[in-house]
Order: C-alpha cells, then structure tokens, then sequence
C-alpha cells in the first residue's frame, strides 16, 4: 500500500477516477441545469464553450443542436459510463480468474474442457453478439453489464491460465504437490497469488475497454438509449457538426480518453506493486525515494 | 507438435460449428423477421405467410438449420433476403477490403508496438515516460472518436484526404497510378485510425512482458557471462518477452475485427462489418449467418496461428507429441 501510494501513476490515475466518481455523485450539484433541459432551441443551441445564454445560465463546454448543455450531460453520463464499466469488469474478471485458475490447476480433462468453452467464446464476434442481443431485448443499460460482463471474460481467463499453468509446473508446485497438497489447496497458495497478476492487468485494461464498449454501443445507437445522457450516444450526436460545434463530440471523448488513462495506470501501479517478482527491486527504491 | 496441432485444428472446427449453431438460433429467437422488411407495414396475413413459405422460414427449426448447414457445406451460401444478390457475391467484394484495413493495421500495429515498448523497455526514465503518456493515451482512445477527430482535421480543416469510401467516385477512369494514389488516399485515415488504437495496447504490454524477463534470474546469469547488452536485449529478454507477445496478437483478432466493424461504419468502409451490421438490422438471415461463419473461421485460424508462433518462440510449450 505504501509502495502505491509513492507511485505517481497510483496517485495520478486515483485522483482522477476519485474526480470522475465525485462529479457522477454529485452532478446536480456541479452543473448550472438539468441535462435534458431545453428552452429556445434556436437561440440555445451550438452555443461554444463559456457562453451564456439569454437566460444568463452559463454553459461551461457550450450546448449541442438542442440546446442540451454539454457539461450536465457529460458529468450525468459519468454515472452511466463508470458504473456499467465496473460492475461489467466485475462479472467478467471473477469468472476469467475462476476459469483460468481451474483450468490450469486440473490440467486434464477439466481443464481442455474450460479451455475449450474459453476458445468458443472468444471465437464469438463480440459485437455480432452485442448487436443481435440488442435486437432481441429492447437495449438497456442492465443488458449492455450482462452482455459486457459475459463477453469478456475469456482473455482474463487465457492470461491468468498462462501464469498458472507455469505456476502449477514450477518446481515449488511441484514440490507441495510432492509432500500430498490437494489441488484446492495447490490452487489458493500457489497458482492463485501468481495469478493475480495478469488478472489485475487484465481488470484494468478490461475495465477501460468496457467503458470504451459501452460508449461504442451508444455510439451505433443499441447501448444506452436517449434522452438518457450516455458519452457514446453525445459523441454520435456530434458527428454531424464537427464542422460548426465540435466541442460536442470533443468533450465527451476527451473524458473518455480520460477515464480510461487514469484506470490504466492505477492498473499498471498495482501491477507493479503486487508483483513480488519486483518488489525487491522497484519498491524498495520508490520507498528510498519518497523518503518513507 | 503436429498431432497437438490436428487435435487443435478439429476444436477450432468444432467452435466455427458451435458459433454457427448459436446465431442461427439468436437469430430465429429475435422478434421480427426478414418478410416484414420485405413487404412493409401494410402487408396482408395472407401475403406474409405466403412470403415465409417461399423463404422455407414456416418449416421447423431444426430442418430449416439442417437444410441451412447442407447448403453452407456445399458452396451454396444462397441469396441475401433484402437485396436479393448472391450472399457468396456480396462477401466476396468486401472481404478484400476489410483484410486489406485489418491486415495491414495489424502488421502495422504489431511492428511499431514493438519496437516502442523495445524503446520504453531498455531506454532511459525520462523517453519511457514520455512514450508511456503516448501509448496509454492511444490505447485509452475510442477508434471511433479518433476517427471523427481524424476526420475533422484532415477532410474538414486540412482538407487534404477523402472521409468515406475505399475509392472515388472517378476511380475506374484514372490511370493505374492514379487509382493507386486514390486507394491509399482512402485508406489512410481508417487506417491510421486503426493503427493507432492498435499500437498502444501491444507497445505498452511489449513494454511490460519485458520488464518482467528483464529481472529474470537467467538474464543476470547472460550479463555475468560478458554478453554484450544488445545480444542479451534481442536474444534473452526480447525473445522471451515475445511469448505472451505472440499470445495476445492471437487473442486480439476478434477484438480488432469488432474494432473494424465501428471504422467501417464511420469511414463507411465496404467491409465485412459494414455487410454483417446491415445484415443484422434487416434481419437478413443468409447474410448474418454466412458473415459470422467467415469470421469465426478466421478467428480460429488466427489463433492457431497464434498457437504455432508460440510453440516456435518457446520450446517449453511444445507439447510431446502424445
């Protein structure tokens, strides 16, 4: 915890989800009006960033063709955005650790098993699926977790089952199993905590890959749906005015961008300091150099 | 190595099969059908049960898939429900284009991603930090955005390169030269797109597999022996660190296909995607099912692809041929 707390891409990426989270939480708060709210949209609309309107309500990042400020959407569409990316990181990181673990723990018929459900799912075009469940339900933002949730937890499942099929035939596996260590027993001590690792990384970039899917469903007009404030469905809004307003498209992507980094690199952080295969060598010198 | 790889061969067989098994029935259980789209609203009962019958879609589920599976194998991939072209036809224009957009993007990707995590791996602190603020940025980029902002500064500002289309529209009377100028004017901007998205995922997990082997017990014992920086760089750390390399390049075909699909639809790329996207709001039921069974089908091979390069970088996961 230390060791996280010195590293500046912990800090950096914390603060800014921390940010993030906050203006979700507290968007009434934060914007002068309602994301949905329009009056006079022929005098409101494509007002640029900074601009008031003739009602004397400033609009931080401008409005888009409805004369929707752009600011209270983006800070509504965060919690959209943040929340159905981290519950589906959720779903899927649980299940990809619990497959790829089994699977390279019960290396046998088990295991070619799992590993071939793994296979079949990652053969699933992702957004084939995402579109034909789309079409089958009315979309909605449940579905678009179910579906993320579902749909991706085979590459955590492939990255963790590298590591512990390594881990589950280095010597000291071998040796626990040696001295009678039951296969549970093999999994939680000795493939599980070397597993964790790419099943960390694999959350984060997972979890910036969610947020990214689900703004791109928005985006093709089957994920969250109007006038509910999505950042994927604000982006598509902008396409047609890129050339008169293009703070419309912009901002929503910009926070995107955002978003995704600061999970990113807090992922990378924690990579770095959970891997007792470096601490030795990193966490003592970014301890020497916080002074701590 | 070889009989691993028939086993593997007969599995990726056995998913193209399943993945075709599962559309065909999402497909049936979603509500609406193609004879809707076909009529219009103002069809008769008479004239839509009429339609079904021509279609086979009154016939049993089970015998429309069995007849459905026969014909596939066969070669005859029979006639879109919508535009009434030849399903065969219509996959065998866009696949070029979409394996020319994605062929190219990932080698391209693959290429430069190593040489910058190489870069970032082995440089001083201050390059790695700055090409890592590079890469995380691109990688946290949607493929989309990146693209209407591409777009916006090079076909609405700059003015210099076409937004849609594989060609234009005078294509065919332009000299070869010419025309060759014209397909790599359009494909520019889908393709920086997708390269760009691409190349930070793989330089930063480059960068990061060799990090890992640069601690590595073995690399310490190559220093000690006096083997000179670079031999240990490209042939102890690089080679190892291309393993899980290899793996991902395997594991992110379907992603960049699915990245294709959005491309396509904002650069309105004739693509696969582009047909498969259509396919699916029209319900047009040969179309869906012929595009998915092409893309399961290189998915699989991509894998095992993938699986082969693996075993060739790392001999400790050639299986004893069993």
């Amino acid at each position: 915890m230390t060791r996280l707390a010195a590293d500046g891409r912990a800090r950096f990426g914390a603060a800014l989800l921390c940010a993030a989270v906050l203006a979700a939480l507290l968007a009434p708060l934060i914007t002068t009006i309602a994301p949905a709210v329009q009056r006079d949209v022929v005098a409101t609309r494509f007002l640029p960033p900074l601009a008031h309107d003739l009602h004397g309500v400033l609009h931080p990042l401008g409005t888009d063709r409805l004369g929707r400020d752009v600011w209270a959407r983006l800070a509504y569409g965060a919690r959209i955005s943040l929340g159905v990316g981290s519950l589906a990181v959720l779903i899927s990181t649980v299940l990809g650790v619990l497959v790829g673990t089994v699977a390279g723990t019960w290396q046998g018929r088990l295991g070619a098993l799992l590993l071939a459900v793994t296979d079949f799912a990652l053969a699933l075009p992702r957004v084939v699926l995402l579109l034909l469940l789309a079409a089958l339900w009315r979309p909605s933002a449940a579905l678009v977790v179910v579906v993320l949730g579902v749909t991706g937890w085979m590459s955590v499942a492939r990255l963790v089952h590298g590591e512990a099929r390594l881990a589950a035939s280095r010597p000291f596996a071998e040796s626990a199993r040696a001295l009678g260590a039951s296969r549970l027993r093999l999994l939680r001590h000795h493939v599980l905590p070397n597993a964790l690792t790419p099943a960390i990384v694999g959350a984060a970039l997972g979890f910036g890959n969610a947020i990214l899917l689900e703004a791109g469903l928005s985006f093709l007009g089957v994920g969250v749906q109007p006038p509910a404030p999505s950042w994927g469905s604000m982006i598509a809004s902008g396409r047609d005015t890129l050339v008169n307003a293009p703070w419309v498209a912009a901002a929503p992507g910009i926070a995107l961008v955002l978003v995704v980094v600061a999970a990113t690199l807090l992922g990378d952080a924690l990579h770095d300091a959970l891997d007792p295969a470096r601490s030795d060598v990193r966490g003592e010198t970014g301890a020497a150099l916080s002074g701590s | 190595m070889l009989p691993s790889l028939l086993r593997r061969t007969i599995g990726g067989l056995a998913v193209v099969a399943g993945v075709i098994t599962l559309t065909f029935f999402l497909l049936r259980l979603a509500p609406g059908d193609p004879t809707e789209r076909l009529l219009g609203p103002t069809a008769t009962a008479e004239q839509v049960s009429a339609q079904r019958h021509v279609l086979g879609l009154d016939r049993p589920l089970p015998a429309q898939y069995a007849a459905w599976v026969s014909r596939f194998v066969r070669g005859d991939w029979g006639t879109s429900i919508s535009t009434g072209r030849p399903v065969r036809g219509m996959l065998a224009t866009a696949w070029p284009a979409t394996v020319r957009l994605v062929g190219i993007s990932l080698v391209l990707s693959y290429l430069l991603g190593i040489v910058i995590g190489a870069v970032q791996a082995t440089a001083g602190r201050r390059v790695d930090t700055t090409l890592s603020v590079a890469t995380v940025t691109l990688f946290a980029m949607p493929g989309y955005w990146l693209g209407l902002m591409l777009v916006m500064l090079f076909t609405y500002r700059a003015r210099i390169l076409p937004s849609f289309g594989s060609r234009g529209f005078d294509a065919d009377f332009l000299p070869p030269a010419a025309r060759l100028a014209d397909a790599l004017r359009h494909l520019a901007l889908p393709l920086a797109t997708l390269t760009l998205v691409g190349l930070g995922g793989t330089a930063r997990f480059v960068r990061g597999a060799m990090r890992d082997v640069q601690h590595a017990p073995f690399i310490t014992v190559a220093r000690a022996k006096g083997i000179t920086e670079g031999r240990v760089t490209r042939h102890h750390i690089l080679r190892n660190a291309l393993v899980p390399v290899v793996t991902l390049l395997g594991l992110s075909l379907p992603a960049l296909f699915s990245g294709a699909v959005f491309i396509e639809a904002i650069f309105a790329w004739p693509g696969v995607g582009r047909v498969l996207v259509e396919g699916v709001q029209a319900r047009d039921y040969p179309v869906v099912m012929a595009a998915t069974a092409v893309s399961a089908l290189l998915v699989v091979a991509g894998n095992l692809l993938a699986d082969v390069l693996a075993a060739v970088v790392d001999p400790r996961l050639r299986e004893p041929a069993a």
